[in-house]
């Protein structure tokens, strides 16, 4: 066990790749000599030099397109995008070429490519810098879409998404950089799988990523008053884990839906039907939905937080679903 | 005001002093940002335009009224320069209803309908395309009215720069592109980024007259804006500036700045806009001992009570939070 965060914990995954496969290298705005805009590259294109850790000028759809086309020509690429408020530029590439190609191809030519990209609000960026789009990409068939939001699926979760032969893109939420805590010696279970991160038969609280410690920190202290929150962190947004919803709503028959997009056609919003599908039998009160509120977000402190979920929101909707509101 | 006269800035005594004032105006606004921004009354991404004070002032003279302004993330000097109150600036930057655009945008989002300001954009080059849209309208509704685009060197590498230069271009749009070439995109230095280096270069591939300016010169820069703005008005299409200048700090207050020397920095601030005319000014007997200190007493004064006004100003009741995401209709 070691201490570490999660910063470090996906620049060692970086490492370990980089290593591991000649074929892998890394290209994106400031990853190189500046360290990355998190800083979560610094030290590699000492390692590695700039042919491996590779600054690109601000052209998103240019370099995104380039990984692809780097991908289809037995290269290993490892794309970053600063944050996903940037990759809007790169949709065409990331949603016209790497996810189709495999199919109108008819399955002559894969992408197997990894884009990396730092999501979420909370830092008072303002409305440009602060969307959640993990739902848009989830929405696209022939992507793959990580949400780490452990150190250890931070420092896992890229090496699974190497492996995988098709597009996968990894969020990093912003405000998990920071957090620090020491890797199990134990590998995370396969990138598609949901895991229960606490155990609790009273209701569910499924969530991911940035919204996951929020998620957490709901359920401890529903526990002082004597409920049993389960927690499931989905990992994967598309494919969805479907069974696992089933499983914990069916254990619980309550749940609560934490997700830091807007509430309208958000990833809630799918997980709530999945539920409705194949669980509503199960159910002893209406799904949850904790969202962001429908509004560009905004810089000062108090609205930005008002805006996006929080703790108390989540309690005051466990204790809907609970009936005890 | 305006030092125009026949195409050629005044060199005489006043306008120079009125440059100097709005050159130091800027910068003693922004130092004063950086200290509440350690003070944490100014949050999020806090861009500083101290070095690049020359441009704004210098193009911002060649400017009337009703001409529109599209500028970036590091738009304070530009805000300022146009003429939008310190005060609403200030208070933007705290998040404060009395800001000029709400408190909503704070520091890279500024906005004010009464000087035609539409906005610092946060998204690099995601100015361009709008600007050539303002001056389509200006064409298309037959006002002679000029639309001022500025953005950073790195924007030049986007689909959106070439898309934008080329439709102003192709359509002989009324648009001023004002390139600020500070050398720096984030940490990336122009030699990792550009294939051909001169920025004006690749305007006049479009078909669009070019020049370098030594952005460094604020009468350089209204020289050439005045030149530029006039063939627009008089109907040559858009023009195209590239001011040479540097950022004396980092891209933000987050920035270590491990990518650039001491010695870079030290050299380019010794050629800073304000030092340079003042220096010039003293050697052809243009500053009198009393100006800089007036200068100094009165910007301190200004910069003074927009802090006050800030300090003032009431956040918005959460109750609101939703409001203007859209239009109210004044039929339901
Ligand atoms: C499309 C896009 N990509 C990346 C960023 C992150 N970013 C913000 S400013 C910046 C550097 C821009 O440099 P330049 O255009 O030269 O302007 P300067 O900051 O030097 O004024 C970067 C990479 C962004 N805001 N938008």
């Amino acid at each position: 066990m070691t201490e570490t965060t999660y910063r470090e914990a996906i620049r060692e995954g970086l490492r370990e790749a980089l290593q591991a496969d000649e074929r892998v290298f890394l290209m994106g705005e400031d990853v190189g000599h500046y360290g990355g805009c998190y800083a979560v590259t610094k030290g590699l294109i000492q390692e590695f030099g700039p042919e491996r850790i590779r600054d690109t000028p601000l052209s998103e759809s240019g370099f995104v397109g380039a990984g692809v086309g780097a991908a289809l020509g037995g290269m290993r690429p490892i794309v970053e995008i600063m944050t996903v408020n940037f990759s809007l530029l790169a949709l065409d590439q990331i949603v016209n070429n790497a996810a189709t190609i495999r199919h109108m191809s008819g399955g002559q030519f894969s992408v197997p490519l990894v884009i990396r990209m730092a999501t979420g609000a909370g830092r008072q960026l303002a409305a440009q810098h602060s969307h959640s789009f993990e739902c848009w990409y989830a929405h696209v068939p022939g992507l793959k879409v990580l949400v780490p939001g452990t150190l250890d699926d931070a420092r896992h979760m890229l090496k699974m998404a190497l492996a995988d032969p098709d597009p996968v893109i990894i969020f990093e939420h912003v405000l998990l950089y920071n957090q620090s805590g020491e890797l199990s010696a134990a590998e995370p279970p396969p990138m598609e799988q949901a895991v229960v991160r606490r155990p609790g038969r009273d209701l569910s609280l499924i969530s991911y990523g940035g919204s996951l410690p929020k998620a957490l920190s709901a359920a401890e202290q529903l526990a002082g008053s004597g409920i049993e929150a389960e927690v499931l962190d989905l990992r994967c947004l598309r494919p969805l884990d479907a069974a696992a919803i089933v499983k914990t709503v069916s254990r619980t028959r309550r749940a609560v839906i934490i997700d830091e997009g807007w509430r309208s056609g958000s990833l809630a919003a799918e997980v709530s039907a999945i539920i409705m599908e194949q669980a509503f039998w199960e159910l002893d009160a209406p799904v949850a939905r904790v969202c962001s509120d429908e509004v560009p977000i905004p810089y000062p402190r108090h609205l930005e937080q008002a805006a996006l979920p929080q703790v108390d929101e989540i309690l005051a909707a466990a204790n809907q679903v609970l009936g005890r509101s | 005001m305006n030092g125009q006269q026949g195409g050629k800035p005044h060199i005489n005594r006043d306008h120079l002093l009125a440059l100097l004032t709005g050159m130091v105006r800027i910068r003693r606004f922004e130092e004063k940002c950086a200290e509440l921004y350690t003070e944490e009354k100014i949050r999020g991404f806090l861009h500083l335009y101290i070095g690049e004070e020359a441009v704004a002032v210098g193009i911002s003279q060649a400017l009337q009224p009703d001409d529109a302004l599209v500028s970036t993330y590091r738009e304070h000097g530009h805000a300022l320069a146009r003429g939008i109150p310190m005060g609403p600036v200030m208070a933007e930057m705290y998040g404060k209803v009395t800001g000029c655009s709400r408190g909503r945008g704070g520091s890279m989002h500024l906005y004010d309908a009464a000087h035609r300001f539409f906005g610092g954009n946060a998204i690099v080059a995601g100015g361009l395309p709008l600007a050539v849209g303002l001056a389509l309208a200006d064409r298309m509704r037959g006002e002679n009215r000029v639309t001022v685009c500025f953005f950073g060197e790195g924007a030049a590498a986007e689909g959106e720069f070439h898309e934008s230069l080329n439709l102003a271009a192709l359509w002989q749009l009324p648009i001023l592109f004002v390139c600020e070439n500070n050398l720096y995109a984030m940490g990336t230095a122009l030699d990792l980024s550009e294939s051909e280096k001169h920025i004006y270069l690749k305007a006049r591939s479009y078909g669009i007259a070019s020049w370098p300016v030594d952005g460094m010169n604020v009468v350089d820069v209204e020289a050439a804006a005045i030149r530029a703005c006039e063939s627009i008005r008089a109907g040559a299409g858009p023009q195209f500036l590239e001011c040479n200048t540097y950022r004396f700090r980092g891209h933000s207050m987050f920035d270590s700045q491990l990518y650039r020397d001491k010695d870079e920095i030290e050299l380019w601030q010794k050629r800073g806009p304000i030092v340079r005319l003042q220096d010039w000014m003293q050697t052809n007997q243009m500053l009198h001992e009393a100006d800089l200190p007036g200068i100094e007493r009165i910007v301190a004064a200004e910069v003074e009570e927009a802090v006050a006004f800030a300090e003032e100003g009431e956040f918005e009741a959460e109750s609101d939070l939703t409001r203007d995401v859209y239009t109210p209709r004044a039929d339901t």
